[in-house]
């Protein structure tokens, strides 16, 4: 990516393009990948609550799938997932495996 | 009165805090600025003081905030805010602007218990309207976990580590949130991320009261912590059942708790799970287990008593 | 029509402020700024200005809301002093980073310490790299007029940057002078309405204010704030012009006084320029061509216009109301000399430290100081070229 010159800068190094961070992905952060169990899902959304990195897509109050573009692994959502019958929907695996 | 409102319907909205950002794996900050800003109806303008949630978010051309946003300096987030909160006053009074605007400021521990201090107590004397947000990770994490006056006792940091002849942190905490209280602001509360209804419902309360507001929110951090990256909801779930963050409010000079923990925890579970413990369990630094657990329990009685006081006397 | 008041600099300055009517103004006192913001205040009581007050805890605060509210997008002041000025030291930085056009009245006081609450100019020269405009007043009027201003060369569009306006502590803002005020209506229509650039308050455009800035482009920002310093100047005439047409005064870079066919001159800020004067008319009653020239811009600094200015004297001195320690010359010294420089030929420049603490600066002094070029553009030998001058030795 080209570096802007001095005369190219915002005045003030305002950034006026809000939310320009999903520009950056962090998934390439991850050494773990959480994969999502859909048959174990009880939709109570907790993991897209509790993402630090807004992973979890949601659409229409419904959980879907994850966003590897920005996920880090941090593995939140796994621990914290409630599953059925003692199955969790999320489990972490290792990257690139 | 602000509308109880449910994850579904939550998850509705957009989130006004984007991807990308560049918080450490599992770090509890962005988890407790993504929930508050979800809380809230109105449009919201906010400060945050330097530190990590402030460089990680707003970096060169990046910026994760999708709402108008200040960072100045360290130690002034809430006067900040109360400058932008001052002039949407004078615009409005002028016919200039119409809109209903919240101001919430964000600051680290660091820059409310210590350095921030100053000006958050000021602005809280002034009565801005303004919601201010403490994320308390308990120590100056972004410069390498330096001690901060929220860092817990016994705790292990990089200017206060636990060596063969000082065992860590040895001063107690500063209770800011009942400080705060003692500003006779009309709302100061305590919440944790893992109780998200609890502390959506809080934000959502205070956005409702004119006035200055404060919210002291745990947001545990991995990486200082020395715990795993995914435990950061666990933990501060724990924190909460051990009592060692009790989830209250206080309105108008009435304290509520808000959660009481089905069975109270020891403390010892909470240090077992972090390295900046782990000196604690030799046998020699025992004693300091017991006097945690002892200043714990008697805090706890305390609030009790508090909730109790104000039932009477109200 | 002009209204002629007997009135003090803080009177002076407030009045303007009252006339300019911002959209929020921080307070917090300090001696002797404090009877500005007193004055100020009592007008927000009175409801004859529309500004919000933020009494603030301290001037760090003060400072730091003014951020807040100037990035809000609005007309934003504060005034201050020595300790206050020294306490929002670091947030200067940040106003001017931000192009944040708050003006601020600075009513010059000695820096602590020890402690001194008197008049001199190490405060307002200490902010001098601060990235702020520097506009400096010799008495009441200049202060009102420069208050005034300071609105139209800060909020211009090509500048965005904040401006502080300097008067001597106690000598001029305690002392009533016979001064000339505008009507209402001509400062207001002068000062037109704000114009906003990024408005935090316009939350259909969020913004953020205040980001991160790595080793790959803190250098284009400064540079881009660099090159907005280079317009200062054209600004600052352009403005003096219209303030021309509608008061009657005029205004420049700096004022010349008898400098034309100078032989010798003082360099001088501030009051004490107003004292020097008369010492010059005394030295050219007896033959002598003296002349003084008064900085008005001082940040930034019109170096070509200073030396072509002093060029063809043959000696000048610089008396500087505060020292710069380090073994080093006075502020205003260093930038003299530094005018200067390119000239093959140039005059000999000396410099004496005056006035600090509140010290009076006499008539005698500046007959000393013009004695004293007399000799060295007769001899061209210097004995001392810095001293301090008017203390018990």
């Amino acid at each position: 990516m080209k570096l802007r010159n001095w005369k190219e800068v915002t005045p003030g190094a305002v950034i006026t393009e809000a939310g320009s961070s999903v520009k950056f992905k962090t998934g390439s952060w991850r050494s773990f990948k959480p994969i999502w169990k859909e048959e174990n899902c009880i939709q109570c959304l907790f993991c897209w609550i509790y993402c630090p990195d807004m992973a979890v897509k949601v659409g229409d109050g419904k959980r879907e799938e994850f966003d590897y573009d920005y996920c880090k692994g941090c593995g939140i959502c796994a621990l914290e997932c409630p599953g059925k019958k003692g199955n969790k929907a999320i489990i972490m695996v290792e990257e690139g495996k | 009165m602000a509308k109880i409102i449910t994850l579904k319907e939550l998850s509705k909205r957009e989130i006004k805090f984007a991807p990308g950002h560049r918080l450490c794996s599992g770090c509890g900050a962005p988890i407790v600025v993504k929930m508050v800003l979800l809380a809230s109806d109105y449009p919201v303008i906010a400060s945050n003081s330097t530190g990590c949630l402030e460089v990680s978010s707003c970096i060169s051309d990046y910026t994760a905030w999708r709402i108008p946003w200040i960072h100045s300096a360290f130690e002034n987030a809430a006067a900040t805010i109360s400058g932008v909160e001052t002039m949407y006053r004078a615009l409005k009074k002028q016919g200039k602007i119409d809109k209903e605007i919240k101001f919430i400021a964000f600051g680290g521990d660091g820059g409310t218990y210590d350095i921030g201090f100053q000006s958050l107590s000021g602005a809280m004397e002034r009565w801005h309207d303004m919601l201010y947000i403490c994320y308390d990770n308990g120590a100056y994490m972004n410069t390498g976990i330096q001690r901060s006056s929220a860092t817990p006792f016994g705790a292990d940091t990089t200017t206060r580590p636990a060596g063969s002849v000082v065992p860590g942190k040895t001063e107690q905490r500063k209770n800011l949130t009942k400080i705060m209280a003692a500003h006779n602001i009309p709302y100061a509360a305590q919440a944790s991320p893992s109780h998200w209804a609890d502390l959506v419902r809080k934000v959502r309360k205070a956005l409702e009261i004119p006035g200055p507001k404060f919210m002291n929110i745990m947001a545990p951090c991995n990486r200082g912590w020395r715990s795993r990256t995914d435990e950061a909801i666990a933990l501060s779930r724990l924190a909460v059942d051990t009592c060692f963050w009790p989830l209250y409010e206080i309105e108008n000079g009435v304290t509520k708790i808000t959660f009481r923990p089905r069975e109270k925890k020891p403390i010892a579970d909470f240090l077992k799970t972090q390295g900046r413990f782990k000196h604690l369990f030799q046998p020699e630094n025992e004693i300091l287990i017991w006097k945690i657990q002892e200043t714990i329990d008697r805090e706890w009685e305390r609030l009790q008593k508090e909730e109790n006081l104000n039932k009477e006397i109200s | 029509m002009a209204k002629i008041v007997a009135i003090t600099g803080n009177e002076a300055v407030a009045n303007a402020l009252r006339q300019v009517n911002p959209d929020v103004c921080a307070a917090y006192p300090i001696t002797p700024q404090t009877d500005m913001m007193q004055r100020f205040s009592s007008f927000v009581s009175d409801g004859k200005v529309k500004t919000e007050l933020i009494l603030v805890e301290s001037e760090h605060s003060a400072m730091s809301s003014c951020v807040g509210a100037s990035a809000g997008g609005g007309r934003v002041i504060t005034a201050t002093s020595s300790q206050g000025l020294a306490l929002m030291w670091e947030i200067l930085y940040i106003a001017s980073g931000m192009r944040l056009p708050i003006v601020m009245p600075v009513v010059n006081r000695a820096l602590s310490a020890p402690l001194n609450i008197h008049g001199d100019h190490s405060d307002a020269m200490g902010a001098r790299d601060t990235g702020w405009i520097q506009l400096w007043s010799e008495n009441a009027q200049e202060a009102y007029d420069n208050t005034i201003q300071a609105f139209r060369i800060g909020e211009h569009m090509d500048i965005r940057l904040p401006v502080m306006v300097c008067l001597d502590g106690f000598i001029i803002s305690h002392s009533i002078e016979r001064i000339s005020c505008l009507e209402d209506e001509e400062v207001s229509e002068f000062v037109r309405d704000f114009s906003n650039l990024i408005p935090l308050l316009d939350i259909g455009r969020p913004v953020s204010y205040g980001p991160l800035i790595l080793p790959d482009y803190y250098m284009e920002f400064r540079r881009a704030q660099a090159e907005v310093s280079t317009k200062v100047s054209k600004v600052v005439l352009d403005v003096a012009e219209e303030y021309e047409r509608i008061s009657g005064r005029t205004y420049g870079l700096f004022e010349e006084y008898r400098l034309d066919d100078a032989e010798i001159g003082i360099v001088i800020l501030n009051s004490a320029a107003g004292t020097s004067k008369d010492v010059v008319d005394a030295f050219r009653e007896k033959g002598i061509r003296a002349g003084l020239l008064k900085p008005r811009l001082y940040r930034p600094f019109p170096y070509r216009e200073f030396g072509e200015a002093l060029r063809n004297l043959k000696a000048v001195c610089v008396l500087d109301r505060a020292d710069a320690f380090g073994g080093s010359f006075g502020p205003v010294y260093l930038d003299i000399a530094t005018s200067l420089y390119p000239y093959k030929e140039r005059p000999v420049l000396i410099n004496k430290i005056f006035g600090l603490g509140g010290r009076d600066y006499l008539p005698e002094h500046a007959e000393l100081v013009l004695n004293e070029l007399v000799e060295i553009a007769g001899k061209g030998t210097v004995k001392n070229y810095k001293e301090y001058v008017g203390v018990r030795e």
